[in-house]
């Protein structure tokens, strides 16, 4: 999931590549992250919060678990279903969190909001206050997502940033930016590339990409 | 609870702040929509207000949140990129006022 | 934060509005370090127990001197918001975290 070559056909392999975080114990003495001043305030805050039984023992190393199962491919898998199943994309526009549940996703009490890229209107997504993301659908976002060069350009100059990741659009295709100012996450529904006819649903969301389903690319074939 | 405004109706965000508004630190109506005028693409329904969240208060009463669309020219100027390309932010109802034609 | 809650804080930057930020979108990732995933997992499980929201959270980080918002790293703002929301409840005295921090450094852990 964090594997800094976020390519489409990592999607589905990207659990266990995280060996070596702290399960709440000492991380291997090497990991120069565990020297930091900022690693031990973070561990001293585990441990008071622990004490004062606010956190469960293990709680957070079953969180962090949790959130490591989270990659892109879930909401992959939710794309190539709706690229695939009329029905489903319909429940999805409708009522996302039911369709997710149907996968066998729970947001966990997200507030998803699916916007459709078609041939008129590609959509992009940003929190420009903050960093707000469909974490329990993608996972952690992108640094890129949380820097302020995007979160204060994405809105007035999406084309040139989409530029800079690799995606034109003609003008006679709306940009719609979303900004995530308040309780809803959005997920980019992106275009089913053509020249998929008959693909199995397995072999379309490896297409998918993370980006795709922010809006900074466009899936291909 | 019902809404104020419809899908299509053009609405105000409200340049001052509303009257509940006043004095809180946290706000999530973004500086660049005060005052600029758009239209309701979506009405979200209640939530509890993000301005009492924030000091610890219950967020009540909640306040309907709608997705409002703004032509990207309108709200920059020289914007870089052509006229039908648009912006969509989540406003609460107590920042939107009815916009006049 | 400006001491003026009406003033428009440093995170408002929808359009780069104090002219800083408008450079390349720095592409590179980094592979979150173990003490990143561990605020983000406190920080959930307290969202889960309503011990702090997502709005306080987010206050907690607007209310950091511009400097700081800018300076720091995304959970380093994390952290100090979810200590600040910790203070001010009374879940955390304060000078505790700095003397448990001191605590663990003079146990050369």
């Amino acid at each position: 999931m964090h594997d800094p070559h976020d390519h489409a056909h990592d999607q589905g392999h990207d659990h266990g590549h995280d060996h070596g975080h702290s399960h709440g114990h000492a991380p291997p003495p090497d990991d120069p992250s565990f020297r930091s001043e900022q690693a031990l305030a973070a561990r001293a805050l585990r441990l008071l919060l622990e004490e004062a039984g606010v956190l469960a023992p293990g709680e957070v190393a079953r969180q962090i678990d949790r959130m490591d199962a989270i990659t892109p491919a879930l909401g992959a898998a939710v794309v190539a279903r709706a690229w695939t199943d009329p029905g489903f994309k319909a429940r999805l526009m409708a009522t996302p969190a039911a369709a997710c549940a149907e996968m066998g996703i729970d947001l966990q009490g997200t507030v998803l909001h699916v916007v459709e890229n078609t041939a008129s209107v590609h959509n992009m997504i940003v929190c420009t206050l903050c960093s707000c993301y469909p974490k329990t659908l993608l996972g952690i976002p992108p640094d890129w997502y949380k820097s302020f060069a995007y979160r204060s350009r994405a809105v007035i100059e999406p084309r040139s940033v989409l530029a800079e990741f690799g995606v034109t659009l003609p003008d006679g295709i709306e940009v719609r930016v979303h900004d995530s100012t308040a309780d809803l996450r959005y997920l980019v529904l992106p275009a089913r590339p053509a020249g998929t006819e008959g693909w199995s649903e397995e072999r379309l969301a490896a297409l998918v990409t993370r980006d795709s389903m922010i809006g900074t690319a466009v899936p291909a074939a | 609870m019902s809404a104020r405004f419809r899908p299509g109706d053009a609405v105000r965000v409200t340049a001052e702040r509303p009257a509940i508004s006043v004095g809180r630190p946290h706000i999530r109506t973004p500086h660049y929509v005060r005052g600029q005028r758009g239209t309701v693409a979506e009405v979200m329904g209640p939530f509890r207000n993000p301005e009492g969240l924030a000091a610890g208060e219950d967020g009540l009463p909640k306040q309907v949140l709608y997705r409002v669309r703004f032509p990207q020219p309108q709200l920059w100027r020289g914007y870089a990129g052509p006229a039908g390309d648009t912006l969509e932010v989540e406003i609460y109802e107590h920042w939107l006022e009815p916009a006049h034609a | 934060m400006t001491t003026n809650p009406e003033q428009r804080g440093l995170h408002d930057m929808g359009g780069d509005p104090d002219h800083r930020w408008s450079g390349p979108v720095p592409r590179g990732e980094h592979v979150l370090a173990p003490w990143e995933k561990e605020v983000d997992a406190i920080r959930t499980i307290l969202g889960r127990k309503g011990l702090q929201t997502a709005d306080e959270l987010r206050l907690g980080i607007e209310r950091l001197p511009g400097e700081d918002y800018a300076r720091l790293s995304y959970y380093e703002r994390w952290f100090r918001s979810i200590v600040y929301t910790m203070e001010l409840k009374g879940i955390l005295r304060p000078g505790q975290l700095a003397a448990k921090l001191a605590e663990l450094k003079a146990r050369g852990a």
